[in-house]
This record gives structure tokens, sequence and C-alpha cells, in this order.
């Protein structure tokens, strides 16, 4: 099979091109790519003529709730709303039930993902069996499984010494370790941002320093051990300030930020609309304005979108009871592009945090247009402005803040493997 | 008043405020007749539904509403259905479905109040949201301080105790500064909340800065479970820092006066003497909280009709 993107801007961080260029897949394979490719029988071809052609997008940090909370999503419906978000292969967390901690549960994900999914899927381990915090899973098979990275992602592991351990034992299978730096003393029970808001509001309130001490003490260890640490979700300047340092002293940490992060702040609170409620939480805009700088100036690598689905039920309730995370795989691109059109970041550094940052982290060997390489791609149109219903999503929650907003950028057409599995012409 | 809901002191200005107070002189003298019943809401229906525990404020709305006339109806959550597993959104629609007119809510979570008015047609009174807000609290606080003192404006006022807990307090120093009032609080470390000097009070450690000059001095309880918590060692030394006793109130104005939205913790932040003593008017305030609250069911379910108020 054979296909033919004509005329496209391709715009690809890794290899530093950004040129109009044909490109011709063949096989599920970027064949080549050129100036102008002749269109020979029998080729499906697509113009793209005016848009942006770009590696097809990565995301590291998702959940697909399958096995066990198929109700909030399903890695069939979770892959469809990536799709019609851009991306292409997606990395999903393990707290599922089972947790995600042996091989037979990433067996399952796999075939699932191959079986009903649509575009790749990449399984995130668990750290520790059940995600306790106590002792290891069997991190080397669950390698051989398919998992990309460890992770005891929303249940941190608060024993300093286990998390030492995790470090250690993942260097020798060259899997990254991804953080959720949370230190639960200092979290309980707090359902949003500590500051002003949270008095005005009398919600018990997070304080930044529960990630930052995490944040610290993640490096310390990362710089004891030489693992590779990636915190996911960053949210605070604090946080940042961590990082760069650790990273101008050579210890090999990566980060995330989200798009709601970079986007909103606790001031979106004051209704007590639940949509707002997320961990970590929004922060004040000092740190919002912080991550913007995080990311100008190359502290952040990765944009995630911490897609959290969750059924109406647990969120239409009584701010305290809600469940925490909103979904994001069909707004992250859209808002990552506001930034650009903002000029916050050009829109290579902006394609480059969700395209090739995320594959070397992963050694997914993607994120790349490049002869040889796996058809991963996406077209986008740049300008044009859509209105964000939360009812045309593809992901079976909808619970999203950004419903009715209007944003510029959409996707056009997501290849996978040089399969279109997703055409906006065709969009009901 | 062109008002369906009493969600907090936060959504009033300094004129509605007033307008409540005033409205609540009228309906003081109700309470002191042979015959304590007028028809003002007859035909009403008023839900009392309280998720927490509570006597004043339960039975204060209880005798308001049947002192006007209304159907009152009492719900606790241990007698509803929620212990059954019904969402706060269901049993709002059942209840609801039965017409009611005035929902009166108390609740440990934030916010409850605000959701209940965005699903629920009814009038919805809040008395008290976890540690936002307790408005009703507030307006008889207010109206017992201008009863003893006249006027409201000027007037200096320290609370004291756990602020970071308390929606009493907040509610207050919202109406206060709203009324050209000075607030101090003086509470531990570990139980004032961050930024509050923001919203414009003065914030001491200790309550004898707080108390100095003071015109009222308003003692919060202090939640013995909160000592598990660490946000104070033991009852013995918070009482030795923040128990209102004759000494300490040597350092407040001549005839300062003394209030606590109760219960009390007799000897714990208050000691038996100032609260049973002669500048105390914690029983006043339990009194006028009936009128108070006999003026904001009338207000909120005569709205159709303000002209009349005015």
């Amino acid at each position: 099979m054979m296909l033919l993107i004509k005329k496209g801007r391709v715009l690809d961080p890794a290899s530093k091109t950004d040129d109009t260029m044909d490109i011709l897949i063949k096989d599920g394979k970027i064949n080549s790519i050129e100036k102008n490719l002749l269109a020979k029988e029998k080729i499906e071809v697509i113009n793209a003529k005016g848009k942006l052609v770009v590696p097809g997008l990565i995301d590291v940090h998702t959940h697909l709730r399958e096995p066990g909370y198929e109700y909030k999503e399903t890695i069939k419906t979770g892959s469809e709303a990536a799709a019609a978000g851009g991306f292409t292969s997606i990395v999903c967390m393990p707290n599922t039930m089972p947790v995600n901690d042996n091989k037979s549960v990433t067996d399952f994900i796999v075939a699932q993902a191959r079986n009903k999914g649509i575009v790749n899927v990449y399984p995130v381990g668990a750290a520790t069996k059940g995600q306790k915090g106590e002792e290891l899973a069997e991190i080397g098979e669950l390698k051989e499984a398919g998992v990309v990275a460890v992770s005891d992602d929303g249940r941190p592991v608060m024993n300093s010494e286990v998390m030492r351990r995790i470090l250690e034992y993942t260097k020798m299978f060259n899997l990254p370790v991804i953080s959720h730096c949370e230190d639960l003393f200092l979290s309980a029970e707090g359902v949003m941002n500590e500051g002003y808001f949270s008095t005005l509001l009398g919600l018990k309130g997070i304080p930044e320093a529960a990630e930052e001490v995490m944040v610290a003490r993640d490096i310390a260890l990362a710089g004891l051990t030489k693992g590779k640490l990636h915190i996911a979700h960053i949210s605070t300047k604090g946080s940042l300030r961590y990082i760069k340092e650790a990273k101008e002293r050579g210890i090999d940490v990566t980060c995330e930020v989200t798009p709601h992060h970079l986007t909103l702040t606790e001031e979106y609170l004051k209704e007590y609309n639940t949509n707002y409620k997320m961990n970590p939480p929004l922060r004040t805009e000092e740190n919002r304005e912080a991550l913007l700088q995080g990311l100008r100036d190359g502290t952040i690598d990765i944009i995630a979108s911490d897609h959290a689905p969750h059924e109406i039920t647990s969120k239409e309730v009584e701010f305290d009871h809600a469940s925490f995370g909103i979904i994001g795989l069909e707004t992250t691109l859209p808002l990552t592009l506001r930034l650009v059109h903002e000029k916050v970041i050009s829109l290579k550094e902006a394609i480059a945090r969700l395209t090739i940052n995320p594959s070397r982290l992963l050694n997914l060997n993607k994120g790349s247009i490049g002869i040889g390489k796996d058809a991963d791609i996406t077209i986008i149109d740049l300008e044009k402005e859509e209105r964000i219903d939360i009812k045309k999503f593809r992901s079976k929650s909808k619970n999203s803040p950004f419903d009715g907003w209007r944003l510029k950028g959409v996707v056009e057409k997501t290849i996978v493997g040089g399969r279109i599995v997703f055409d906006r012409a065709e969009k009901g | 008043m062109k008002r369906k809901h009493l969600l907090g002191i936060q959504g009033l200005d300094k004129k509605e405020i007033l307008f409540i107070l005033d409205t609540a002189e009228s309906f003081r003298e109700i309470s002191k007749r042979e015959i304590k019943k007028v028809p003002t809401l007859r035909g009403k229906t008023l839900i009392n539904f309280f998720y927490e525990p509570s006597t004043r404020t339960r039975t204060s709305f209880e005798i308001a509403g049947k002192r006007l006339s209304a159907d009152v109806i009492n719900l606790s959550a241990s007698g509803s259905s929620l212990v059954k597993g019904e969402t706060l959104k269901d049993m709002a629609k059942n209840l609801e479905a039965m017409n009611p007119d005035i929902l009166v809510i108390r609740h440990p979570c934030p916010g409850t109040p605000l959701f209940l008015a965005n699903i629920m047609d009814c009038s919805i009174i809040n008395a008290g949201d976890g540690a936002c807000e307790h408005p009703t609290q507030a307006l008889l606080d207010l109206f017992t301080i201008r009863e003893k003192r006249g006027r409201l404006e000027g007037l200096k006022v320290a609370i004291i105790g756990d602020i970071s807990h308390s929606r009493v307090a907040r509610s207050n120093f919202h109406a206060m500064l709203k009324l050209g009032m000075k607030v101090s609080i003086a509470a531990p470390s570990t139980m004032i909340p961050p930024y509050l000097e923001r919203f414009g009070v003065k914030v001491f450690n200790f309550m004898e800065e707080a108390i100095k000059d003071a015109d009222v001095i308003m003692m919060l309880r202090i939640q013995l479970e909160r000592q598990t918590n660490n946000l104070f060692p033991s009852i013995r030394e918070y009482s030795r820092f923040f128990c209102l006793n004759p000494e300490r109130l040597k350092m407040a104005k001549e005839d300062v006066l003394i209030m606590h939205p109760g219960p009390l913790n007799r000897g714990v932040e208050i000691d038996p003497e100032v609260a049973d003593g002669p500048y105390s008017i914690i029983l006043n305030q339990v009194s006028n909280g009936v009128a108070v609250r006999m003026a904001i069911l009338y207000l909120l379910s005569g709205r159709s009709d303000d002209d009349a108020i005015d």
C-alpha cells in the first residue's frame, strides 16, 4: 500500500526540516521525502498544501483505564481519542484494575491494543507490586512484555529506600522511571492549590512543597543511583528550579508539563467546577508563568496530556468528593498551538515536545520523519479555528474544562504506520 | 430583595447586609408575643437538610420557619437515602420533585450550596458549608453587635481560634470588612490559612495583641480532634495561650462584648466565668438568630413582591 502526501509544510524538529516537501509512504514506512514526487497510478494522494505535516505526536502520559475501569475509557476509545487529537503513539499508566505490575496484564494491554487500538499503545509497568511502594515489580519481565517505562503513577513511592532501588534496578533494563512527585503526608485530603483561593473557598489545600520535596528527593536519588528519572506533570516554579539545577549538574532527569497547567490557574476553581479539580492542582499565575519560561528555556522536555477520563457521576458530586483529573488527548495539540499563536514558544519547539523528545525518553525510535522510519504522521491545519465541543469527543468520558473554548489549530489527518486512522473530512 | 439564594456573605453587598439586619428588627418582636406565630409563610415548604450534627442552627431555622407558619421538614444525613448510596444530586432532584420553596443546607463540603442552587429551582440557604461560609451566623452576630452598640462601622473585632477550619470566622470577616469594621485575628500559626492578610484582616499569633482595645471578642470553638493532626500539642497548652480568661479580659475595652458561636468548650477556649459573665452576649446571639433567620426566610420567599418590603 502506498500513500503520497503532497506539498505540505514538513516540519520535523529531529532532522531540522522545515520546508515544503512531498512524502511517499510504502508498506507502512517512509519511502522518500523530496521536493516533487510524481504520483503514479493507484497511489492514494493527500493534498497537504497549506497544511503542516509533522511526525505523529506522542503522548507519554495517558490513562486508558482498561482493564478494570472500562466505563471510564477503553483502549479502543482512548486510542480513537488519541487519533482524533493527532497522536499516533500513546503511553498508558499502570493504575488499572488489576494494576499493570506483571506480564499477564501487560500482555493483555498489548493484545487489546493490537486488536482494538488504532494507534500505537505503549504500556508503563508499575514500579512496585500493586503500586504499593513496598516490593519491586518484576520489572525485567515487564520490559520483555513491552513496557517502555515504570512508574507507580498517582501512588508515589513514599519510601525513599524503595525509590532508590527502583532507580537502580531499572538501569540494567534501560528503562526510565516516571515519578509523580507528591508527598502524600503534605497533600493529605487536599483538593486544590494551597493559597489565597483555598482560603477563600474553604477547601483543603495542597502546598507547592508537596511536589517540590519529592522532586528534590528524586533528583538526589537519581544522582546517587545514576538512574534515569522522568518527572511527570510538574506544576510549580520550585520544581523547575530543582530540575534546572539538576540538569546543569549532569543528572539524567527530564520532565513533562500538561497543557492545562500551562493554560489555567487556581482562579478557575471559584465556582467549585469539578472539571478544574486535578492532581497536581492548578496553581497560581506566577507558577504558570514559570512553566511557560521553563518551556522556552528548555528545562521542560515534553508536553503530555495526563489524559484522565472519569465518568460523569464521579465529577457531578460535591467538590471534595469528585475524582481528580481531566481528559486531554483531544485538546492537547490545540492548547499547545495556542502557545505558539501567542508566541510563547516557536512551532518547532512545540512540536519537538510532542514528538522527538517523548520518543527519546522512551527509546521508541519514532517522533521523526526520515527515510525508513515508521510512517506515523500528523497533518495539521494551523490557522483553522474550532470550537471545542465535548459532545464530539471520541473519548468515552467528557470531563474537560475546555468545552466551548475556541482554539486555532486542528488535526486534519492522523496516519499510523501508513494507514489513515483519523480523517477530519470524514468526521461526523 | 432581588435574590433567590443566600449562599454566602461573599456575594452580598453592604446595602443588602444592612437591609437584612433592618428587616430582622421587625421580626424580633414576634418571638416575644404570647402567640409566637404569624401567617407570613403559610403554605410554603421549608426543608432543613443537615448533613452534619447541629443543635443551634437547625433548631433556630426550624423555629424561624414555624413562627412564620411555613411547613418545616427536618432531614439529617443519617436519616436520608444518602446512607443508601444515593448521590447528593439525585437526592436533591427527588426533594425538588416534591416542590419545596426553601432548602436550608448544612454540609461538610465547601461549595455544596452553590452545587444545589445550580440544579434546583427552590431557594437555597447555606447553613454552613465546610470551612467556607456560615452566612446566617455572621448576620446574627452583626445584628447582636449592632443591638448592643447601636452601630457597626469603626468597631474593632478580635476573632480568636482555629481560623483555618472556621466558616464562622470567614463569613464574619467578609461581612465585617464590608461594613467598615476592623478585624484582628489570633490563632496558632498552624491554624492561620494562607494569605489571610490579603482579605484585609490583621493577623496575630498571640491573642493579647488582637484583643487589645477590641470592642468585640469572638471566640471560636477548638475542635479537639485537631490535636491528632498536630495543629496544637495539647488542650492544656492551647488553653494556656488561647483561653479567654478574666485576666486576659482586662486587656480589652471596658465595655467589651464577648461572643461565641457555640458549642462551648468551657475551660478550653473560654473560661466559664467569662462565658457566663456580664460582658457575654452569647445567648443574645442565639435569641437573635431566630429573628435574623425569620427575616432571611421572609426576604427570600417574598422576593416577587419586594416593593412591599421597601
